[in-house]
């Protein structure tokens, strides 16, 4: 079943076609990249997907419904979580009062006037328990702000995790990593949402790593989908080819 | 780690107690004119605590505060005068007039942010302030609301409350500001109080996480409104009239100088600010004519080189977590079971 999927999607900013007529269907369960070179339009389709922008044309549909033009928070509601390219994490708070909101919002007590972040044991428990499997453990205490870049990402992760979505967009969750740090960090978001059954669609830019753990591969250029298939596939597409390394190859 | 801990908490005990028994001895020994001070102290510190809750907390500055203190002084006044002579119950009618009034006028401000969303606040102030200057059958227009009765309280088997008497009149507010203080710790302690500094961190993430960021702001906007209506109100009994002032620009500037002169990373910020405001005006104002220009010279010194506030200077100093200073980022020693939030000790 198609848990996500976009319609004919259109956008452009000016004489710029941002995307242009992008049709794409995610599978249950399935680990989607998409990649492109840079400009390709992969950060305006997210846009467009988690509801920031609103398409020229097209549709988007999650679990069979049309959500195209919903808030943020009503996608939320509907089971979408999404990550940004520039790690979004309330940096004055601590990790563990991070999660703890991410939580309130889920469990819809961010209204509560009354009650403290620590007055329910479940909530706190189900925090340590998210920060502990993003491997945060060791900086429950600490500042957002005084992460390291790698572990705000982790964090930022881990917020998303926290409103329990089922589909899950992730924008460069690598971005800024070094090798080491962007493998484990992939490894890890593949293993979490395979667990939990999170669909997950991201972008990253190390192609090897894309090739190595998705299920399957959309390519951009220039707005357009050019090809959309399994690693095997891609690998093989002579479009790709000729979008990633110029007309000559 | 633990026992320094203790220690600090002790100290602010310590001083919290000390703070309270000097409050409640304070007019016994000083004069009257002193008491008055302090009233007018303890209602501004009110004021700006409502306006903290706004800025301090999730982010949003507001330049037409002085729209709810004002309304509510109106309201308290013309309950007085017209419907009952009960205090206690244009308090009542005040707080909720203000509420009212703050929900329908934020309900338009919180759709907007930053720059539209002061302009607005601005407008909204001009607005009230035009209302009450030339609504005169009602306001009393430019000479001010006058011939306000206040009564005694009555309470059955204690002796009646003279709130004309100076000193009753300061126990009263300090009793009716405490309370009101405590509420506003509780919110800002609370999933909400955190929700709204997730806010002001940043909307994009909240609004990611399933938040309705406008309906929180709304909230926010609508306590903060009816606070600032409460502090309005403790003016009328003691002044014995409302002046159109209560509506005026300049007065929504106080709280934002007295914020930002405590700190506004600190729950107590404002209402140690508030102290500072007044005492100093109160100095400068009988030694030099242009007590303007000093203050002026001092808020701009303060923002330059306190920029945590007087607060937040005493807090680094004391070592205790500041949360504006980059070497003590951690926050230590809050064991799972008495976690409530991240440790803000003022």
């Amino acid at each position: 079943m198609n848990i996500l999927e976009t319609k004919n999607l259109y956008k452009s900013f000016g004489a710029l076609t941002a995307v242009g007529d992008v049709t794409l269907k995610v599978e249950e369960g399935a680990l989607v990249s998409v990649i492109g070179p840079n400009g390709a339009g992969k950060t305006t389709l997210f846009n467009l997907i988690s509801g920031k922008y609103m398409p020229d044309k097209g549709a988007v549909f999650l679990r069979g419904e049309n959500i195209t033009g919903f808030p943020a928070h009503m996608l939320v509601k509907k089971g979408l979580g999404r990550s940004f390219q520039i790690t979004n994490i309330f940096p004055e708070l601590t990790v563990r009062t991070n999660v703890c909101v991410a939580l309130s919002a889920r469990l819809k007590k961010s209204f509560d006037c009354l009650h403290s972040l620590g007055a329910s044991r479940d909530i706190l428990k189900e925090a340590d328990s998210i920060i502990e499997s993003v491997g945060l453990s060791e900086y429950r205490d600490y500042k957002g702000s005084a992460l390291s870049h790698g572990d705000r990402k982790l964090l930022e992760f881990g917020l998303v995790l926290a409103i329990k979505p089922v589909v899950m967009l992730l924008d460069e969750p690598t971005c800024g990593m070094n090798q080491e740090e962007t493998n484990n960090t992939v490894r890890l978001i593949k293993e979490i949402t395979k667990e939990r059954n999170i669909t997950v669609i991201l972008t990253e830019h190390d192609i090897d790593l894309v090739f190595s753990i998705s299920d399957r591969i959309a390519v951009l250029d220039q707005g357009l989908l050019i090809a959309e298939g399994t690693p095997g596939e891609i690998r093989t597409n002579d479009l790709v080819k000729k979008a990633y390394l110029g007309a000559d190859a | 780690m633990e026992a320094t801990n203790l220690k600090r908490s002790r100290l602010t005990d310590l001083c919290s107690v000390i703070v309270a028994a000097l409050l409640l001895i304070y007019p016994l020994v000083l004069s009257r004119f002193y008491s008055a001070l302090m009233i007018e102290i303890l209602t501004m510190g009110l004021f700006a605590l409502s306006f903290n809750l706004m800025f301090g907390y999730a982010g949003m500055l507001s330049f037409g505060q002085a729209t709810f203190y004002g309304i509510g002084a109106y309201t308290t006044a013309l309950f007085l005068k017209y419907i009952a002579p009960s205090l206690a119950l244009a308090m009542l009618s005040c707080m909720a007039v203000s509420f009212v009034a703050a929900v329908l006028i934020g309900s338009i401000c919180v759709r907007f942010t930053k720059t539209y969303f002061i302009m607005l606040t601005v407008a909204f102030g001009e607005i009230f302030y035009y209302i009450g200057n030339s609504w005169v059958s009602l306001t009393g227009g430019d000479d001010g609301l006058v011939g306000i009765p206040i009564s005694r309280i009555a309470i059955p088997g204690l002796p009646a409350i003279d709130l004309q008497d100076i000193r009753v009149y300061y126990y009263f507010t300090l009793l009716v500001v405490a309370i009101a203080a405590f509420v506003l710790r509780v919110i800002v302690a609370s999933r909400f109080g955190y929700v709204l500094r997730a806010i002001r961190e940043n909307r994009d993430r909240a609004e990611f996480l399933g938040l309705n960021i406008r309906r929180h702001l709304l909230l926010c906007y609508a306590i903060a409104g009816l606070f600032a209506g409460l502090a309005g109100a403790l003016t009328v009994p003691f002044e014995g009239m409302v002046s159109l002032e209560t509506l005026h620009f300049t007065k929504s500037a106080d709280p934002i100088i007295m914020s930002v002169l405590g700190g506004t990373r600190f729950f107590l910020g404002p209402l140690v600010g508030a102290a500072l405001f007044i005492l100093t005006k109160d100095t400068i104002q009988n030694l030099a004519e242009l007590w303007m220009l000093w203050m002026g010279i001092i808020f701009v010194a303060i923002v330059l080189f306190l920029p945590g506030g007087v607060v937040g200077f005493i807090a680094s100093l004391g070592g205790f977590r500041h949360r504006t200073s980059e070497n003590v980022e951690k926050n230590e020693g809050t064991k799972s079971s008495e976690y409530t939030g991240d440790q803000e000790p003022l």
